[in-house]
């Protein structure tokens, strides 16, 4: 054993169990995945016996035209949505953490969307984009006379973005609890170091609330593509990849072709990209945003 | 430069008064330490004056204008915390420039102001450097520059020191004397540091529980403290009270009376007050005896040189007469 375990033994008895279904949740099936994806298997067993195919089922993800879609479609939806959450959750944050009346009772409500299901925050949404008469449809009818109406959910250039807003919805108040934590963490004398330099409200967040959230704006960047690039419930419950694969994300595309269409061989090709890709991505955010900070 | 003229200002937090109608003047050019307890409201005292507390009542003058409500950055003040609030991610050149590049300075006249405030505090080789890769002392002065290149009228200290090494506190306690002599402005300096008070003040307000115990030059109140609290908070080591039913045969009845530690002398033959040595404190260049006396409770005293009583040995404390301080209702009695 390494020097570094001696003697640790009772510290390596606690984290066993932690690791243990680490391993066999995760690890396990992402090397049979690993394996799977050089191979023909079929989500239900067929007669015929699963071949070894080589790296066919790369060379076909890699012209896939829906492939390449749901690649856009995620990087789209990502892109959309990591600033858009952000934002809500940097100002609804600042709101809080400001001397406002009720702000016990505010910040108790705002992280309600944090404790529905995913699947009821969809059914609310669903219904504020009904058409033609819910209520967002209603609002625009106020403006664009009482016949129009857009429909949200079942237009393909409409689509992505009722996504991009209810998922931002849905979980903006994870990112908002941690930049409240960052904002309690900005020392209170540096505001009014400021405000004595004459720093204006504006120049009070650019110079010192901006620059003290920086390790976390990091965090928060990191996970929220993580999560972004994730996307599948909403996409699931709502759209179901519609209309015309607009909203048909990675993991969605993945899903379809490894439960629907029985091939887990090619989804399997499909997860190693996808985990690749993800790492990737979060490393090069870290490396990259690390190095800017750093003197 | 300016006066700084505090008429009747109340502080109320909700319903409790912090500061009950205080009334000051801070002479132009002075150097004026607030002393007192914690909690008896210097740093709310100096935060009204720099405007990041509102005042509930009264108004507050820097050179005869009235800027209770002017705005923290036109009061012409500027102020160096205890924790020096340095803007972590800025250089130090940064940190002393922000307050001209917010008010929209040109960067030549910038950097030349930030040189020369440099130069006084030492701070040169260190401009580009962020306040993480300073030491305290550093840093304090970085505080301090950002404070000087405003030209302010008034200077605002709240316990620039105390997160200082007591070597260091000594250092600058030095060097923000000569700082005030060269630049000559009016300097408003918190501390609950007596010694502080003592060696730095033209001027030191003695404060308790939010109001004026009283004003003046340190040695006058070291001589003539106007009331128990200031005489007790103002010399160190404190001053002694004498307890018992009548320590002290000419003081008017009910009389308290104290006695500064080194105003008093011992004797091993002979003197006013036997006492029983409790403990001794060697410093060195003087030593504090602690003693109990039949006639007058406990007894600090301090001697120069080194004194070798042994604890329990009876020594005779007799104090200087004319060094006595007789208070009656809280007062000091002339004379
Ligand atoms: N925001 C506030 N709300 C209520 N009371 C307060 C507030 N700020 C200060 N106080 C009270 O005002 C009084 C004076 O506080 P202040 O900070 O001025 O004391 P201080 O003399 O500076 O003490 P220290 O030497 O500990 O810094 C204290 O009793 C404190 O509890
Ligand atoms: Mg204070």
């Amino acid at each position: 054993m390494p020097t570094i375990f001696k003697g640790r033994s009772q510290e390596l008895a606690m984290l066993f169990p932690a690791m243990a279904c680490l391993v066999l949740i995760i690890v396990v099936p992402f090397c049979l995945s690993i394996g799977f994806s050089f191979t023909d298997q079929r989500l239900m067993p067929r007669p015929i016996p699963t071949r070894f195919v080589g790296l066919t089922n790369y060379e076909r993800m890699f012209a896939d035209r829906l492939f390449w879609q749901a690649i856009g479609n995620t990087v789209l939806f990502t892109v959309l949505v990591v600033p858009f959450q952000l934002m809500i959750s940097l100002c609804v944050a600042m709101a809080l953490n400001a001397a406002i009346p009720f702000r016990g009772l505010f910040r108790t409500v705002s992280i309600l969307p944090l404790l529905l299901p995913i699947t009821v925050v969809v059914a609310i949404w669903a219904v504020l984009y009904r058409i033609p008469t819910g209520p967002l449809n209603t609002i625009y009818q106020l403006f664009a006379g009482p016949e129009a109406y857009i429909d949200f959910v079942g237009g393909s250039d409409t689509a992505m973005v009722a996504i991009v807003v209810l998922s931002a919805w849905a979980t903006f108040p994870y990112q908002m609890l941690i930049y409240l934590a960052g904002l309690q963490d900005v020392p209170g004398d540096l505001y009014e170091a400021a405000e004595l330099d004459g720093a204006t409200a504006w120049q009070r967040f650019r110079f010192v609330t901006w620059p003290c959230l920086r390790n976390v704006n990091i965090f928060l960047l990191i996970i929220t593509t993580i999560q972004a690039l994730k996307l599948f419930t909403q996409v699931s419950v709502m759209t179901k990849g519609g209309p015309n694969g607009s909203t048909t994300t990675i993991i969605y595309y993945l899903f379809q072709q490894g439960f629907t269409s029985q091939k887990i061989g090619y989804a399997s090709a499909i997860s190693v990209f996808f985990f690749i890709a993800v790492t990737t991505i979060a490393v090069l955010q870290r490396v990259f945003l690390k190095n800017e900070g750093e003197q | 430069m300016a006066d700084v003229l505090i008429q009747s200002v109340t502080k109320r937090y909700g319903t409790v008064e912090v500061v009950p109608s205080l009334n000051l003047e801070i002479p132009e050019g002075s150097f004026t330490v607030l002393v007192g307890p914690s909690g008896c409201g210097k740093s709310t005292l100096l935060r009204m004056i720099a405007g990041l507390e509102t005042v509930s009542d009264g108004k507050i003058f820097i050179g005869g204008t009235d800027i209770t409500h002017t705005a923290p950055s036109q009061r012409g003040v500027a102020m160096v915390f205890q924790s020096y609030a340095l803007y972590p991610h800025m250089s130090v050149a940064e940190n002393i420039g922000f307050g001209l590049r917010l008010a929209g300075m040109g960067k030549s006249e910038m950097e030349g102001r930030v040189r020369e405030a440099a130069d006084i505090l030492q701070l040169g080789p260190l401009l580009d450097r962020k306040p993480k890769q300073l030491s305290g002392g550093q840093r304090q002065r970085v505080a301090i520059g950002r404070a000087i290149v405003r030209k302010p009228k008034v200077f605002l200290f709240d316990e620039p020191l105390s997160n200082l090494d007591a070597a260091l506190r000594a250092q600058m306690r030095v060097e923000l004397s000569e700082l005030h002599e060269r630049l000559g402005s009016t300097m408003v300096y918190v501390t609950h540091d007596q010694v502080e008070a003592m060696t730095m003040a033209d001027q030191i307000v003695v404060l308790n529980k939010g109001h004026i115990e009283q004003v003046g030059a340190p040695m006058h109140l070291y001589n003539a403290p106007a009331t128990p609290f200031v005489a007790g908070f103002i010399g160190s080591p404190k001053m002694n009270f004498l307890q018992g039913p009548k320590p002290w045969a000419s003081a008017p009845q009910g009389a308290l009376i104290g006695i500064r530690p080194e105003h008093i002398t011992l004797s091993q033959t002979g003197g006013q007050w036997p006492a029983t040595v409790r403990h001794v404190e060697h410093l060195g260049g003087e030593t504090l005896v602690h003693l109990d006396s039949e006639c007058v409770g406990s007894l600090t005293v301090k001697v120069t040189g080194d004194l070798s009583a042994q604890a329990g040995t009876t020594l005779h404390a007799s104090p200087r007469p004319e060094m006595l301080h007789v208070f009656t209702d809280g007062q000091r009695v002339s004379a």
